[in-house]
């Protein structure tokens, strides 16, 4: 099933290995076949409570009154937890590196924001006792107008999903609701192209459905503290998050975790710890909060929808001139992650590929649904489907084949890329070369014996874990390396194949910085603060 | 009323890391009086292999067989700070730290084995196998464990090493977007060859060809894992999942797994794999992480053979059988001859 | 008020007490202490706490612990001989056909329960067989494969 292609980029390798590229046995694998490994609801404790929230029907309201009298009287109740009890009520994840307001509340104040926004809690003998308290609970509720689709959400009049944002977009620095990218000209570009595609691509959002749930155990411990086992993705994460929510010092808090059934993003979010954690306090007992799956599926957070448009220009000999990306996030009604993947959605712009002209405008939109998260490919999974669909159109615009199409237009080390850094440590030309090969699509020479590396030029040595620094390499300058396996000697000397096609040019680099100021980027204090300097 | 064939390809690469870094992690190691060494993490392992691949870097940076290291995560109260596992980020930055650990460890384990033997560090190399010696003169040994008893009761030396691995924050320029997103990129080419049913418009993946260029593949079976497993989710993703399957209208989700369909064992496809290897300059050993990368550029591939198959272009996701349906029907049907190769 | 209910679990008799209307998946995690059965969905949809009564393959969170009564029970902390792993749990181990673990103990037993009916089953005869146990991190090929491969071990023991 896989082979590993030894043969390419040799000459940058130390091979010379002992442990490393071998294929050792998983140090958890018997644990696996055994049942012995661990997860964080293998763990036992004597008058375990259960906890479980009651949940909005509504995607947005206010809340108008809650009786919850009659659930707190009910069979194996111990506990009713309302948002006036959590000292910290208002929290955004990345608040723990500064980036964000506090706009999401542990549980529901006045309005609920999304269907499934949790509004109260119940702590009970059972998870049935539980849910039949919750039944017995009494809430009137006045229905809000909501808006679901990003596009209607930013036009002016729009319902107001998230009073910390209210034009229904993050902001960026202070003065921007969405990241920008800009280089060279799109515009005027595009207006000498031959061929434009302007497309509109739409990702629905799916779920992680790791088949483990999210869930935690919150266990009072010696000394005032809280043992916490858990399913997070992110020890230090909920832990530091918990603590802000419960106004806690962290040391109060022990977590305990690292064997998780599956994450793919969705267990980042702190979903569970902190509610289990107030909980263990105010009953003195160990409490879990576990998801059902149906709370998983529908109100664990999903990967966020993403709408995005790309407008594409190219010349009929195949190089793209110009890409614009305008990127729409739904963000649920919350932040959590959703303004992060924003700017490295950005950061991905225009793909893997030299393109001399490049705007991008990625907004962080709030709709009243299930807040989004991080999902495996953050940030980039839609744009990725949206650019590759777009680079299929435009081969087929032009009259290429698509795999060649693609080769022309990949970058190769030392191409300087639309946020304006050197393309290095290439190889989208030799995975192109060598999956064609594999799959037998034909492609013509000339594509063959591309390559990533400029010619002559020497290769940074690796891995020792420090950044690279601008040594010489103790070996000789390498030629390039032929792809074609069968050995022709073409590489070493001059090339006897014909000229590659024109590449792209770029424009001049930006103009040196100011002295003092690092790499000349403006300062923004009000998202990242200044804890680097 | 016919089945027809066509291949998409996919080119993409994948940021390593926390988008902009500043998202470090820390390692501890230590020998425990016979010579067998902890690696303490609050690093997590999803499944991916993390405690896995940081025993290989570890046994690898120490020179001792991978059976003597153990990883132990994830305790916040014995390992030290990671950032968490996400963002493609824990060969990487957690390796990075482990190594840095390993090597402070090792250079410990190196002076306590030259004052047993009366030589200088600089001409000692481990073996590998469990023993220090002499380089050139392999009989002037000491196994590790004897060293470890020996810095432990006699030198007062403790063989143990921190490490931290911490990709600086990168600024952000609000008006052009300069930045540094990441300080390595994996890469990767997907060709998948699809069947298309004109009159059920379901879809059937038949082939995936791939190559993966990674930096360095720590555990080629690891890194299989993630190849595979990651593609079966690109397909999933590509013609199957959604809680909303009327977005934005968000009625009618599912709540279970029988309505939240994913491909079973059944739908699965061969997948023939090849891995290159760049090394990253900044990767532990040069290594990359194929976490997250994996899964997507099926997506696109899928979609650009359902085009090569029948001539329509489906650009929401998930494509499903409607779509593929409506598309043809507005098109006036598929075209007479298969297309693509 | 709790009912008692008696049952074999893995070759051994134990006698528990669980509520009305309680779910074998509870049962044996809360109440028995078996914690190698996992749950995933409590709704009969993924497989993950598939268990063998009297050999056969059943999700444990829809079957009622009371219809367990004087069943022969099989979770995977009943696959091993001792030391000795069962060649499925040799075979998953070689194949790496686990990554995050979760749905493997269900997936075993579903295989087990193949394996135990047909001893050399086809692939399809494999696909099958744990077409109702989900896995999200594999892929599932390396699953099918170990389970082949345990089919054709020749260390196989007799029941």
């Amino acid at each position: 099933m896989l082979e590993l292609r030894k043969d390419i980029f040799a000459d940058e390798r130390d091979d010379n290995l002992k442990e490393i590229g071998r294929p050792t046995p998983r140090q958890d694998i018997l644990g696996h076949v055994t049942g012995a490994s661990a997860y964080y609801d293998d763990h036992r404790f004597a008058n375990l409570l259960h906890l479980k929230v009651l949940r909005s029907p509504h995607a947005h309201a206010r809340i108008r009154s809650i009786d919850d009298s009659a659930a707190a009287r009910a069979p194996g109740v111990k506990r009713i937890i309302r948002a006036a009890d959590v000292p910290v009520n208002l929290n955004t994840l990345l608040s723990l590196i500064q980036f964000g307001k506090d706009d999401e509340p542990s549980l529901a104040t006045d309005v609920v924001r999304y269907k499934g926004e949790p509004i109260l809690a119940v702590v009970a003998t059972s998870e049935r006792a539980a849910h039949e308290a919750l039944a017995l609970v009494r809430i009137s509720y006045d229905p809000l107008p909501a808006i679901f689709d990003v596009e209607e959400a930013l036009k002016p009049g729009a319902p107001s999903v998230n009073p910390t944002y209210p034009k229904n977009t993050f902001e960026y620095y202070g003065k921007y609701d969405h990241q920008k990218l800009r280089y060279g000209d799109a515009d005027a570009a595009l207006a000498k192209c031959d061929v434009i595609v302007d497309q509109r691509y739409q990702m629905s959002p799916i779920e992680h459905a790791p088949t483990e749930t999210n869930g935690s155990i919150a266990v009072p411990d010696t000394n005032g503290r809280f043992v916490v086992h858990t399913s997070t993705q992110a020890l230090f994460f909920s832990l530091d998050t918990s603590a802000k929510i419960n106004a806690m010092e962290s040391n109060r808090l022990h977590f305990i975790g690292g064997t998780v059934g599956g994450g793919f993003g969705g267990k980042v979010d702190t979903l569970t710890e902190p509610l289990a954690i107030l909980a263990a306090r105010l009953t003195g007992a160990p409490v879990r909060y576990r998801l059902s799956r149906h709370e998983e599926m529908q109100f664990g957070s999903p990967r966020g929808a993403e709408r995005i448009f790309v407008t594409d220009g190219a010349m009929k000999d195949g190089r793209i001139m110009a890409r614009k990306v305008k990127a729409y996030f739904d963000s649920g009604a919350y932040t959590r992650l959703s303004s992060y993947a924003a700017v490295k959605c950005a950061a991905h712009i225009p793909g893997p590929y030299t393109i001399p002209n490049v705007y991008g405008d990625v907004y962080c939109v709030f709709t009243n649904r299930t807040p989004a998260t991080a999902m495996r490919g953050f940030g980039v999974t839609a744009l990725d489907f949206a650019l590759e669909c777009q680079m299929d159109k435009l081969a087929v615009a032009v009259g290429m084949d698509p795999i060649e199409f693609r080769i022309l237009n990949a970058y190769r080390d030392g191409d300087m890329k639309a946020h304006r850094r050197e393309a290095k440590n290439c190889a989208l030309i030799e995975c192109a070369q060598v999956a064609a090969e594999k799959a037998n699509w034909p492609i013509r020479e000339e594509f063959k014996r591309m390559s990533s590396r400029r010619e002559g030029a020497a290769p940074a040595p690796y891995g020792t874990g420090a950044p690279a620094a601008a040594q010489k390499p103790a070996h000789a300058t390498p030629q390039r390396i032929p792809y074609d396996r069968a050995g022709e000697a073409a590489a070493r000397g001059t090339p006897a194949q014909p000229p590659p096609a024109p590449r792209p040019t770029s424009p001049p680099p930006p103009a040196a910085p100011p002295a003092g100021s690092g790499h000349g980027a403006a300062r923004f204090s009000s998202v990242f603060g200044t804890r680097r300097r | 009323m016919a089945k027809h064939r066509g291949r998409g390809v996919a080119t993409i690469n994948y940021p390593i890391g926390m988008n902009l870094g500043g998202d470090p992690s820390q390692a501890l190691v230590h020998s425990n009086p016979s010579g067998k060494f902890t690696v303490s993490l609050s690093s997590i392992d999803l499944g991916q292999g993390m405690k896995s691949v940081t025993r290989q870097i570890c046994a690898e940076t120490l020179g001792v067989p991978v059976e003597d290291v153990y990883v132990d995560t994830a305790d916040s109260d014995t390992g030290p700070h990671c950032m968490g596992s996400f963002a493609s980020r824990g060969t990487h930055r957690v390796g990075n730290a482990v190594m840095s650990a390993a090597r402070e460890a090792r250079a410990v384990m190196m002076e306590a084995a030259a004052e047993e033997l009366e030589v200088d560090a600089g001409d000692l190399v481990t073996d590998g196998s469990g023993n220090i010696h002499v380089k050139g003169a392999p009989q002037r040994k000491i196994s590790v464990k004897d060293v470890a008893i020996a810095a432990q009761f006699r030198q007062g030396k403790t063989i143990s090493g921190r490490g931290i691995f911490l990709v600086p924050l990168s600024d952000v320029d609000p008006e052009t977007g300069e930045m540094s997103p990441a300080t390595c990129y994996a890469h990767a080419c997907m060709i998948v060859e699809v069947e298309v049913d004109d009159e059920t418009g379901e879809v059937t993946v038949l082939k995936m060809s791939s190559a993966y260029e990674l930096g360095r593949a720590l555990n080629p079976k690891l890194v299989e894992q993630q190849l595979v497993g990651g593609a079966w989710m690109g397909m999933s993703h590509a013609l199957y999942e959604t809680p909303e399957p009327y977005y934005p209208d968000t009625r009618n989700g599912p709540t279970d797994f029988n309505e939240y369909v994913m491909p079973g064992p059944g739908d699965v496809c061969p997948h023939d794999i090849a891995v290159l290897e760049r090394p990253a300059p900044d990767g532990p050993y040069g290594a990359k992480g194929p976490g997250e990368m994996c899964a997507n550029p099926v997506l696109p591939a899928i979609a650009n053979a359902i085009f090569a198959a029948v001539g329509v272009r489906i650009d929401e996701l998930p494509i499903t059988p409607e779509k593929v349906l409506r598309a043809l029907r507005a098109r006036g049907g598929p075209p007479p001859s298969a297309r693509g190769r | 008020m709790k009912t008692p209910v008696q049952f074999s679990l893995n070759g051994e008799d134990v006698a528990t007490f669980v509520e009305g209307g309680a779910n074998l998946l509870d049962a044996l995690r809360e109440t028995v202490g078996d914690l190698t059965v996992k749950g995933g969905c409590w709704q009969g949809t993924c497989g993950v706490c598939t268990v063998l009564i009297d050999g056969a393959p059943r999700v444990a969170c829809i079957t009622l612990a009371e219809s367990c009564a004087g069943r022969a029970i099989e979770t995977v902390a009943g696959l091993r001989r001792g030391a000795e792993l069962h060649p499925l749990q040799t075979a998953f181990m070689e194949r790496f056909a686990a990554q995050c673990g979760y749905c493997t103990p269900g997936m075993l037993m579903a295989a087990k329960a193949l394996l135990d009916r047909n001893p050399a089953p086809s692939r399809e005869e494999v696909v099958d067989a744990i077409g109702g146990n989900i896995c999200r991190c594999t892929g599932y090929e390396p699953i099918i494969e170990a389970i082949l491969d345990a089919s054709r071990s020749n260390s196989r023991r007799s029941a």
